[in-house]
């Protein structure tokens, strides 16, 4: 399959693809250097092409200072899935392609000298699909935006949820909501950057909920695609269904902003959506939320900063996570059938037994203060290695 | 886990599975019980409601723009507990049907759902949810009313709600639509339920290139009530009487209530900042991943090549032996995404309904 589709077949080989590109929209051959330089945005029609992540945060992020969390959190095969191809091989295929390890990047930088947690997503890595990797790392920039009171910024371009994941893929809407809800109460701005295409589960999740909305022109944002929509469901489809535009008009984008003039128009709502000082939100929690412990909220909050491998304020680069093999060996699902407890309802009982039992990946506040920066590999191993029970065999 | 499922046998709806290979057996037994979990004769939130619960005070609309019948939601008393109930109603027939829109939700459903689980947090109600949905409604009256807005919401607020939520899973668990009443502090499912992040259809539709290979997909999403146990997403499966709920309606309300009413004394005794920490500890964990050395990736402007060593060093500690041997020689790498599912970055993209 060439990279873009021809009206008709005759390839003229005056073009080489490596050095031209066809517009979609006007169909003007581009040569691909300029093409680059003008953002991938047609300077003919205006027609915006995908971005890489990478590209992405360039553009928006002042020179030399990203610095990238959580590099090597890398998807496992939880199923065992295979449809005309393994999961494992798709990844690989994917990570060959874009050079990425996943298909979102997250981590610190600043904005004209403002700085932002910020994620971007590469449609490029199996369509951008959200899996545990991607929900981790839109729920881990979450938390450190939070901790560290620092804007977030996420740019999504994505199918939806990653079906070799199943359900697991599900629970990351809920994972990411749950963070943003947190970061919502403690009025620290999150800034929704919905690129083509932008569908499925991310929108149903953490694309939709930005303080503001915005998106570049023409994006394809939209909930269920358009085999369901126009196929099972016979219905007349309005003109311009699902694009930026018909977001806007319905209220559900903020404002459409074109690719050249994204960086300024953060760095302007930037100067409205200012985060509070750390102890000016921890009193705004405690007075938002009655019956909230300050004490216990702010213990948790202090667990994570060792989470996300820093010392809230100075990144710790992810290079420096030693490297785990995984640990195959995986503490039994607790045996209940019927109505027995099972873990998450003893944790609510008596969290002390908690922390002492098979520990719940992820979130472990009260152990985990203590333990050193090493932990964070082993405890991430572990979250690969434990959770997966029935599905690390492959079947 | 296969063998289990053939040795129940077939099921009414379903394809006896006595032939083929054991591959097409366990599809075959898989989409047995999808088939099971949307019997038309299955009971539905309101059959159930109707004898766990001694009263049910139904309420309408969302305040903002209607009432949704594909989803019910009021005040019942369970076994003398006061409750907020919220769930999906497919109709009985093709009447009702039409009325509920078959079950499949506007985001108008989603948030009155909203509206009565704030209810329940305001006036110290436990939320009970009902789960069994094939989907919210992908059409464009959904869409222009933001239905995917509506779910991330519905979501993000159980994510916080101050008061105790069990959710139950009775048939289909349908993706985005089943989530956003889906998030209990415990999840509950009946024996024949399913739960999955997309159907069948669409999974086969979109990863095979062919809604015929349903079953397929269904086995490989591992979507039973059983599965997702394993998996940690449920946590406790309700057996169903005889050949399924549909055949003892009432026998399975009642298993129902016990599981529901015992799950709901325990956790109504958990202070609410606990139970909150706990529902966002039990969300946080799940989604299994591994960390490995990261290397920083190779700026894009490189060769192939070098993007190629910096990536195989890398991913041979990590997915070891499941990387073909022969990548290095990958003719047309650039192309690679030239596979279903993994389009080309500047290919229209292939939509996914979640
Ligand atoms: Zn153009």
């Amino acid at each position: 399959m060439p990279p873009i589709r021809l009206p008709f077949r005759g390839r003229r080989t005056d073009f080489p693809p490596d050095l031209w590109t066809r517009c979609p929209s006007c169909q003007e051959m581009l040569f691909n250097k300029q093409l680059e330089k003008a953002l991938r945005v047609c300077p003919n029609c205006g027609h915006h092409f995908r971005l890489a992540a990478r590209r992405r945060l360039e553009l928006l992020l002042d020179g030399g200072s990203f610095r990238e969390r959580d590099a090597g959190l890398q998807s496992v095969d939880p199923l065992g899935f295979a449809d005309s191809k393994p999961y494992p091989d798709r990844l690989a295929a994917a990570q060959l392609a874009t050079g990425e390890r996943e298909a979102a990047i997250w981590g610190t930088g600043s904005i004209e000298g403002r700085p932002v947690a910020i994620c971007a997503m590469d449609f490029g890595f199996i369509g951008g699909s959200m899996g545990a990797v991607v929900g981790e790392k839109v729920t881990r920039a979450a938390e450190a935006a939070l901790a560290e009171r620092l804007p977030l910024i996420v740019v999504s371009a994505s199918g939806g949820a990653r079906m070799q994941e199943g359900t697991f893929s599900l629970m990351q809407l809920a994972k990411t909501m749950a963070a943003l809800e947190r970061l919502r109460a403690g009025r620290v701005p999150y800034i929704s950057v919905m690129t083509d295409p932008t569908t499925g589960g991310v929108f149903a999740s953490f694309a939709a909920v930005g303080d503001v909305n915005l998106a570049e022109p023409n994006a394809l944002i939209g909930f269920a695609g358009a085999r369901v929509s126009g196929g099972t469901i016979a219905e007349e489809l309005p003109p311009g269904f699902q694009r930026a535009e018909f977001l806007l008009q319905h209220g559900f984008v903020d404002r459409i902003v074109p690719r050249p003039e994204l960086r300024d128009e953060i760095v302007r709502l930037l100067e409205y959506l200012v985060p509070p000082r750390p102890a000016e939100a921890s009193a705004e929690v405690a007075a938002v939320a009655p019956g909230f412990r300050p004490l216990s909220f702010l213990n948790a909050l202090a667990g994570r900063p060792v989470e996300t491998g820093g010392d809230g304020r100075s990144a710790r680069p992810a290079a420096e996570a030693p490297a785990t093999v995984p640990t195959p060996t995986m503490p039994a699902v607790p045996a209940t059938t019927g109505l027995g407890l099972r873990p998450a309802h003893r944790e609510a009982g008596s969290p002390p037994a908690e922390a002492a039992e098979a520990p719940k990946a992820g979130e472990k506040p009260e152990a985990r203060q203590f333990e050193t920066q090493t932990a964070e590999a082993e405890t991430g191993a572990a979250v690969g290695a434990r959770r997966p029970a029935e599905g690390a065999r492959r079947g | 886990m296969v063998d289990r499922l053939l040795g129940r046998g077939p099921r009414e709806g379903a394809t006896p599975a006595e032939h083929g290979t054991p591959a097409e057996r366990a599809a075959a037994a898989a989409y047995a019980r999808v088939q099971l979990a949307r019997n038309l004769r299955r009971p539905h939130t309101l059959e159930l409601v109707r004898v766990m619960a001694d009263e049910f005070v139904q309420l309408h609309g969302d305040r903002l723009f209607g009432d949704d019948e594909a989803i019910v939601a009021g005040f019942a008393r369970i076994d003398g507990r006061r409750v907020v109930v919220v769930g999906h109603q497919k109709g009985a027939d093709t009447e009702e049907n039409i009325r509920r829109n078959f079950g499949l939700p506007h985001p108008e459903g989603f948030r009155k759902a909203m509206r009565l689980m704030e209810l329940g947090e305001r006036f110290g109600l436990p939320v009970v949810t009902f789960v069994d949905v094939q989907g919210a409604f992908p059409g464009a009256a959904s869409e222009e009313r933001g239905v995917a807005e509506a779910i991330a919401r519905s979501v993000g607020l159980m994510s916080r709600l101050r008061t105790p939520i069990v959710t139950v899973i009775t048939g289909e668990g349908g993706s985005g639509g089943a989530l956003a009443i889906a998030v209990g502090d415990v999840v509950i499912a009946l024996e024949n339920a399913v739960y999955s992040v997309i159907s069948p259809e669409g999974c086969a539709t979109i990863l095979w290139r062919s809604a015929d290979q349903a079953a397929a997909a269904a086995a490989a999403m591992k979507m039973s009530a059983a599965e997702q146990r394993t998996l940690g997403i449920v946590d406790i499966v309700v057996p169903e009487p005889g050949e399924g709920a549909h055949t003892d309606p009432v026998e399975t309300a009642r298993r129902l209530r016990a599981a529901v009413v015992a799950q709901l004394d325990a956790l109504s005794r958990v202070p609410a900042d606990e139970l909150v920490e706990a529902r966002y500890r039990r969300y946080r964990a799940l989604g299994p991943f591994e960390v490995v050395a990261a290397p920083t990736p190779p700026p894009a402007e490189r060769g192939l090549g070098d993007r190629l060593r910096g990536l195989l060093d890398a991913g041979r500690q990590t997915i070891g032996g499941s990387l073909p041997a022969n990548l290095p020689n990958l003719p047309n790498l650039p192309n690679l995404p030239n596979l279903p599912g993994v389009p080309h970055r500047d290919e229209p993209p292939a939509r996914e309904e979640v």
